[in-house]
């Protein structure tokens, strides 16, 4: 049994306990430190077990309690390749957060740092959870320690908001999830999901697999932030401090697409098999959706956090689209963006934090040019945007080709078109934005733009050249994921790995350890033509909604007005969904979860 | 968006929701007729395995030990959440607020006394008779609620100091992940029991459940008297404001 | 008869949720939201039981008595610990918005939109 996968939940936890006792005891200068350092060895434990795992599938038994004869009686952590990296990329975020915080957070740092850890500890219980139960306790513990998070700065009514909404959506997702877990105990009598799995595998689906499914599922949406159960993201990530973005943005909202993958695989596939062009399709639906709802809602910001936080939520469509697709290419492609928006996110994040510090501001008209004497930041922020496009192996690349690779062998070729729309759109509110904050472009005012309250920032002294390097260093492994040799080789073992259903109920139920062959090559596969164009074309619409974004008053007023006519209703519908009212979210995860449910009730059932 | 608006688009899709959970909940099985073997052989099991005759309670701490630990560390999670949504509200102004009836505080000590042995031995004797850390721990936190109720808010502020009470919070949480570190070196499985576990239906039995079972009890006691002092100073500020 | 304990878990979710979705407190949507919470306790509890079995507590009891599912006993005591938290951190959130707006009606507190 592998001990060293208690570690990843473990130690933060009991580091956090630690700094809550002796922080009054350290002295001022080392009080970053003890939570640096146990950030640092939770993620170096993460790694050696993905390293390992490549090898084999690593369990755990807590207490001891081995399965008994096919019946799980303890509860297991299972690190596979994905979960392993999931907690991992958790660590990197965490720790780099922290990094950036010192002397960041002047009030109530203690409680900030242990609030961090708990989260990193909470993020990996989930990633690497073999149970149901336990993989909704890790979920609750992330969310719990995410509100109080989102909420720090108590003194502006902004962020009590963003946090209330935040703590009233999640939990309401935690109680349908709850909910499924509860109707799923009932039809099979276990927790772990191999065993339930297992039980489910033999019948068709009746309406209790069903409806637990969608449960389970729009619980996860609300919390990845999908349509139409994304509305209380942008709200909570535009005023939560900009090191607890970073892993919001990083890790939190890819953790609730990787409990619905987990789930799918590992619990649901062979009840759905006969169907799963619904499954398919319905989630496809809602991940292109979500992306092009994000990229315009994106474009029409003028708060960078909240345009960025729109930004997250249009890559998390992309994202699921790749798990939607079913395949393992997808699911390669996937991860890989995971990877690289979460290095690339936490950078660009990171850098809203230094412009916060800096001019005292976010918003994106106010600070009109000021950003010129800030030209290694810009640069970093630039670049950054431009490796969330997909130029060939540059940032975002290596996910976006093993994405479209596998929507075109599905027979799904209308899906790369619509991303690279969406991922342009998304992009050249970015590259907006940059150009007007760093470069001093377009003009000071746009009504287009939402503007928003303003905030006041703590006075703090603050490293700046700390800050900026470490948002250099965020970029700089984003950009350079996709020229890894070797890493889409072995994305697409992990991603083969992780629908194998077989094999983990083998390896965690009755021990059988399967070994997975020889390491995969370390060789960097040619961009293929398709993925050279989409680079392409993603880069013009990037540049061109940027222009368009900057420049609009120069087009011809004839065209400007009829666009106005056309596009206006639209526009102010959509932004009028965005109430900022936690009623009005609620209605709508309500609304999202009866038409996922009613549309699988019509399309899952039996042969 | 109007609430009319909201209202209507939320009874329309309440109705689907209500009748997928309806025919979800077609599908379990009949209430009464729970057959499965997870919980029979738990059961079955865990008198002898662990010579605990509480097995909701040895579930709780041994066979699903795991969970709790991640329980324990939401309800420490949330009272730094709150110490730290809190921390402008805080009145350091001494008040005293006292009850005014003798007979009430009469009464208010003697219940105190008694729902402090009740709260100790719910918490003693978890793991044998109905009970365990939360439970016992929740009937302690309350008996010092009642020091307020029955006495006066400076009685309850000078026994319940802030560093003290938050350190024992954070050593209940620390101690319990500690535990299963010790279970982890000596056992090889980490939360695995490592004391001897003695005689059925005493107080000696269980092994590491009887420890972990009082770090939780320290640490819910500990949790919920902060929670309540830091609502409390809250709700007394304008108290304070009026009565002085 | 026999679903009906399963028919007031699903009645709950759906009434804590009307009162979350249509609530001008925020107090009283902290406490929709417990509601709603319980729900998940019915259910847990109700699909554990089994007719004329006892309480899993075997002291005085010989073992293999008949007795109700342990788990979800444990599955809803962690249950109520977390709901306690999330109602406690919203209520937090709720005092100090209305210090903050002087108000804590959940409609009422937008700021930030669109």
């Amino acid at each position: 049994m592998n001990a060293l996968l208690a570690f990843p939940v473990a130690l933060p936890l009991a580091g956090a306990a630690f700094i809550a006792l002796t922080d009054d005891s350290t002295p001022e200068e080392l009080k970053d430190i003890p939570a640096m350092l146990v950030a640092a060895a939770t993620t170096t434990i993460s790694t050696i077990i993905l390293i390992r795992s490549e090898r084999v599938t690593l369990v755990h038994w807590f207490g001891g309690w081995q399965p008994r004869h096919g019946l799980a009686i303890g509860i297991g952590f299972v690190a596979e390749p994905i979960g392993a990296g999931m907690a991992a990329l958790a660590g990197l975020l965490v720790t780099g957060a922290l990094v950036f915080s010192w002397h960041y957070m002047e009030e109530a740092p203690r409680l900030y740092r242990v609030l961090m850890l708990v989260f990193l500890g909470g993020m990996s219980g989930f990633a690497l959870s073999g149970d149901l139960f336990n993989m909704f306790v890790w979920f609750e513990l992330m969310g719990v320690a995410a509100y109080a998070l989102a909420g720090y700065m108590v003194e502006e009514l902004g962020p009590l908001q963003g946090a209330l909404n935040f703590a009233i959506t999640n939990s309401i997702g935690a109680f349908m999830i709850l909910f499924g877990v509860a109707l799923l105990y009932g039809r099979t009598g276990a927790l772990n999901l191999a065993q339930i799995g297992r039980t489910l595998a033999g019948h068709p689906a009746d309406g209790l697999v069903i409806v637990a499914f969608a449960l389970l599922a729009s619980g996860f949406l609300v919390k990845s932030a999908l349509v139409p159960f994304h509305l209380w993201l942008a709200d909570a990530y535009a005023v939560a401090p900009a090191p607890v973005c970073v892993v919001f943005a990083g890790a939190m909202s890819e953790v609730g697409l990787f409990g619905l993958a987990r789930i799918y695989w590992t619990v649901f596939e062979p009840s759905f098999a006969p169907n799963a062009s619904a499954v398919r399709d319905v989630l496809l639906v809602v991940g292109i959706s979500t992306a092009l709802v994000g990229a315009v809602m994106a474009f029409l910001q003028r708060h960078l956090k909240r345009l960025l936080a729109y930004t997250v939520i249009s890559h998390v469509g992309v994202t699921l689209c790749g798990i939607a697709l079913l395949n393992g290419s997808g699911l390669a492609g996937a991860a890989n963006l995971v990877l690289s928006h979460g290095f690339l996110k936490a950078g660009l994040f990171l850098a809203c934090g230094v412009l916060l510090r800096e001019f005292r501001g976010v918003d994106e008209l106010n600070l009109h040019g000021r950003g010129r004497r800030l030209p290694v930041l810009g640069t970093a922020f630039a670049v950054g945007a431009f490796g969330l496009i997909g130029l060939p192996y540059v940032g975002t690349f290596l996910g976006h080709s093993l994405l479209d690779e596998g929507a075109i062998q599905h027979g799904h070729a209308w899906l790369p078109p619509l991303i690279m729309v969406a991922a342009g759109v998304s992009t050249g509110a970015i590259l907006r934005a940059a150009a007007r904050v760093f470069a001093g472009w377009g003009p000071k005012r746009d009504p287009l733009l939402t503007p928003e309250p303003p905030e006041e920032p703590p006075e703090e002294e603050t490293n700046r050249v700390l800050m900026v390097t470490v948002v250099v260093l965020f970029v700089a492994v984003g950009i350079c994921l996709s020229a890894v040799p070797g890493l889409q080789d072995r994305t697409e073992h992990a991603a083969d790995r992780f629908r194998d259903r077989h094999a983990y109920v083998e390896r965690t139920l009755f021990g059988q350890a399967g070994t997975y062959g020889p390491s995969a090559p370390v060789v960097l596969h040619r961009a293929t033509g398709a993925s050279i164009g989409y680079g392409i074309g993603a880069t013009a619409i990037a540049l061109a909604t940027a222009l368009f974004g900057l420049f609009r008053q120069r087009i011809p007023a004839t065209i400007r007005s009829f666009g106005t006519r056309t596009l206006e209703p639209a526009v102010d519908g959509l932004k009028s969904v965005h109430t900022g009212i936690a009623g009005d979210y609620v209605m709508w995860i309500t609304v999202g979860t009866a038409v996922l449910g009613g549309v699988w009730a019509l399309t899952l059932r039996g042969p | 968006m109007n609430r009319t608006v909201r209202l209507g688009l939320f009874a329309i899709s309440a109705a689907g929701l209500a009748a997928l959970l309806f025919w979800s909940l077609i599908g379990l099985p009949d209430f009464g007729h729970y057959h499965w073997p997870y919980g029979k052989l738990l059961n079955a099991v865990a008198v002898n395995e662990r010579h605990t005759t509480n097995v909701v309670g040895v579930t709780v701490f041994d066979y699903r030990g795991f969970d709790t630990l991640g329980e324990e560390f939401i309800l420490f999670t949330a009272v730094v959440g709150v110490s730290l949504l809190l921390r402008k509200d805080r009145d350091e102004r001494v008040l005293r607020d006292p009850v005014r009836s003798d007979g009430v505080r009469l009464l208010g000590m003697l219940t105190v006394a008694a729902v402090l042995v009740l709260g100790l031995w719910v918490v003693a004797f978890g793991y044998v008779t109905p009970g365990g850390g939360f439970q016992g721990g929740v009937v302690l936190a309350g008996a010092f609620l009642l020091v307020y109720l029955a006495g006066s808010y400076g009685d309850f502020e000078a026994l319940t100091p802030h560093t003290p009470v938050e350190i024992a919070e954070a050593l209940g949480a620390g101690a319990f992940a500690v535990l299963g570190f010790v279970g982890l070196a000596y056992e090889g499985a980490y939360l695995r029991n490592f004391l001897g576990i003695g005689d059925t239906g005493t107080l000696y039995s269980g092994g590491s459940v009887a420890l972990l079972n009082w770090a939780t009890a320290i640490e819910v006691t500990a949790a919920m008297v902060v929670l309540f002092s830091e609502f409390l100073n809250v709700y007394m500020v304008p108290v304070a404001d009026w009565r002085t | 008869m026999t679903y009906l304990p399963y028919a007031v878990a699903a009645w709950l979710f759906l009434v804590g949720l009307y009162g979350v979705v249509s609530s001008r407190n925020l107090i009283h949507l902290a406490l929709c939201l417990s509601v709603m919470q319980s729900a998940t306790y019915v259910l847990l509890l109700a699909v554990g039981y089994k007719n004329k079995a006892t309480a899993p507590i075997f002291r005085g009891i010989p073992v293999g008595h008949p007795a109700v599912d342990p788990v979800v006993q444990a599955l809803t005591l962690t249950d109520i610990v977390v709901s306690v938290t999330v109602v406690a951190l919203i209520l937090a959130l709720a005092l100090d918005v209305h210090k903050q707006g002087h108000t804590v009606d959940p409609d009422h507190i937008a700021g930030m939109s669109g």
